[in-house]
């Protein structure tokens, strides 16, 4: 009963520190995007157009757009309408920011989404390999791989695999995440996917380093830990020692990081999605960063920052449920 | 048992570490050489694909690539030093005001810390850039803005233990001065592990750099930089020129884990457990 008690109070004031720093995070998104020498009117409607038209017609399309109220004022209506919902108006798509980004996280969930599971898998797998055999070729070729991904700019391999599969086998599409010129209807799950593999690909290859460098450790612990060494004693094979002792034990560690690493993954699809044309939330981002569209830009940071905190949220509190160790000295303070 | 002069591992080490240097350092000076080097351009040269003339090929303008990528590489790390340093500098004054002040402070900066980390590094790079008006001053304060939070945890958590450990609190019993203290038990200490993580800031500075130039947010595309290298070269690359986007990619690869590698060979120099292996 306690313990319940304790975990929804430490849940509960988790996600109060969540909710002010995401106020904090639109704030200083906001004001950076104040701070910009770019004149969002100049960027949106044209120097020459701008030109052309009137000091009268000029205030009153900076009126239309608010951006001739003091910043803090623009800063409390943009968050008032934001807690309601309302995100505003993209200056570069002339739509409803909630349908611009609604049409744009679809595409970017599917993709991250996969690249997401995909490393995981992928770099646990490696990750106990290398624990499981240290010092064998197997794990110094992991812990290569793993510096010269790391080393690696997702943008740069993106273009590698283009290059590989798109220009010279020719066996997957170069861009976009449907085919050019075809109904949104016509679309299959297949197309969509095909379209989607070389980003996953990339995103998943360049996302392991970390994973597996931590799993790694942790495996060569758990191997040099007492029980491993009775499992061995009684005479288990090495996978009965892994899927027995090692899994259970290195799972958790890894998944916490996996789901600390969303920012990461996020990160690196805003690069992915510029090279494979890709109209997904980094895209937009890219975008609206070029554009100065403030509201779009907002929201986007907004969204990344909420699957951030929410990462770290879940990760945090995944340990405190399951590891009592955790709980207790958490407790404490 | 190997014995002779590379027998010894921490000899082995001080040599690769040297070794590198001198390469990263070549780099640099090359790339100062070659400022106007990388901007000539020949048409009756253009396209061409990599030859013994031409070791990287030729672009659509008839630049030589080995030209433009030694040039741009120096810029990148003369930006990832630059930046690095000052990460490094704003971690150790967070990090270090964060275990000596505690209370309020100490919730404020890891508040701050949070609040870096929360917004992906890419778009907050993006963001400070727009902010700044892009530029290599909005590249250098985006990136070093954005890389200093793992450090600065690293010396919070460092400082908090020596504060308590046994030896430096017998110092202050003994009538040590706060100057003593720091200047004899806890510089040494601490110097090192902040001297291997500001040299493991630099391979993700520069690629950070290289990214966000890639995007169009850094470098003006008047210079070659290998992020506008490459983002030049995606526009070339369903014509056949390969070259343009494979050579430059690779020697950034080279230059990053060369840092790394020498980043992680000075921390098993430099920290106590690992020396001796």
């Amino acid at each position: 009963m306690r313990i319940m008690k304790s975990w929804g109070f430490y849940a509960g004031k988790q996600l109060l520190r969540m909710l002010l720093l995401m106020g904090a995070v639109s704030m200083v998104t906001f004001f950076l995007m104040k701070a910009s020498p770019v004149d969002p009117l100049q960027a949106n409607v044209g120097q020459a157009a701008l030109g052309t038209m009137s000091q009268e017609q000029v205030e009153k399309l900076r009126a239309y757009w608010g951006t001739d109220l003091p910043p803090v004022q623009q800063y409390v209506s943009w968050a008032k309408d934001f807690v309601q919902g309302e995100m505003g108006t993209s200056l570069l798509y002339r739509r409803p920011v909630e349908s611009v980004i609604g049409e744009k996280l679809e595409n970017s969930l599917f993709l991250l989404f996969f690249a997401w599971v995909f490393s995981g898998i992928l770099g646990i797998t490696l990750g106990v390999l290398a624990g499981m055999y240290r010092g064998s070729i197997l794990d110094k070729g992991i812990k290569g791989y793993c510096i010269l991904i790391a080393a690696t700019p997702a943008f740069w391999l993106a273009l590698l695999l283009l290059l590989f599969f798109g220009v010279w086998l020719k066996v997957l599409p170069i861009g976009f995440s449907v085919p050019i010129g075809m109904e949104a209807a016509d679309v299959t799950f297949f197309d969509r996917m095909r379209h989607a593999i070389l980003p996953i690909l990339t995103l998943s290859f360049t996302g392991v380093s970390n994973i597996t460098l931590h799993t790694r450790e942790k495996m060569i612990d758990i191997m040099e830990s007492d029980y491993m060494l009775f499992a061995r004693a009684r005479g288990e094979t090495t996978w009965e020692m892994f899927w027995n002792h090692g899994f259970r034990n290195v799972l958790l560690p890894a998944l916490t990081l996996q789901f600390a690493s969303i920012s990461e993954i996020f990160g690196g699809s805003v690069l992915v999605e510029q090279v494979f044309s890709y109209p997904g939330m980094g895209q937009a981002a890219v975008a609206a960063g070029l554009g100065s569209d403030l509201p779009l830009l907002m929201a986007v940071t907004m969204i990344s920052a909420l699957f951030v905190f929410g990462g770290n949220l879940t990760a945090d509190l995944l340990y405190h449920i399951v590891d009592p160790r955790i709980r207790r000295s958490k407790a404490a303070l | 048992m190997r014995t002779g002069f590379f027998g010894n591992r921490r000899r082995r080490m001080i040599f690769c570490l040297c070794i590198m240097i001198l390469f990263l350092l070549g780099i640099c000076v090359w790339g100062l050489c070659l400022e106007e080097a990388a901007k000539v351009t020949d048409f009756s040269r253009k396209n061409l694909s990599p030859c013994p003339a031409y070791l990287f090929g030729t672009d659509w303008m008839g630049r030589d690539m080995l030209v433009r990528t030694v040039r741009g590489l120096s810029l990148s790390i003369f930006i990832g030093i630059l930046s690095a340093v000052i990460s490094a500098g704003i971690a150790l004054f967070f990090g270090t005001i964060s275990a000596v002040m505690g209370h309020w402070v100490d919730g404020l900066v890891n508040g701050i810390i949070d609040l870096v980390m929360g917004i992906p590094h890419i778009l907050l790079l993006l963001l400070i850039s727009v902010a700044l008006g892009k530029g290599v001053f909005g590249v250098v304060t985006g990136v070093a803005l954005t890389h200093w939070p793992s450090l600065a945890r690293l010396i919070r958590a460092e400082v908090i233990q020596l504060k308590e450990s046994p030896y430096i609190q017998i110092a202050g019993k003994l009538g040590k001065g706060k100057g003593y203290v720091i200047r004899k038990h806890m510089i040494p200490h601490l110097l090192p592990q902040f001297i291997v993580g500001l040299v493991l800031i630099f391979p993700h500075a520069i690629l950070h750099e290289a990214s966000i130039t890639f995007l169009g947010f850094g470098l003006s595309s008047e210079q070659p930089a290998v992020g506008i290298i490459l983002s030049e070269s995606m526009r070339y690359l369903v014509t056949g020129e390969w070259w343009l986007a494979v050579f430059p990619g690779l020697f950034l690869v080279l230059v990053v884990v060369l840092f790394y590698v020498s980043g992680e060979n000075l921390r098993r120099l430099l920290s106590p457990g690992t020396v001796h292996e």
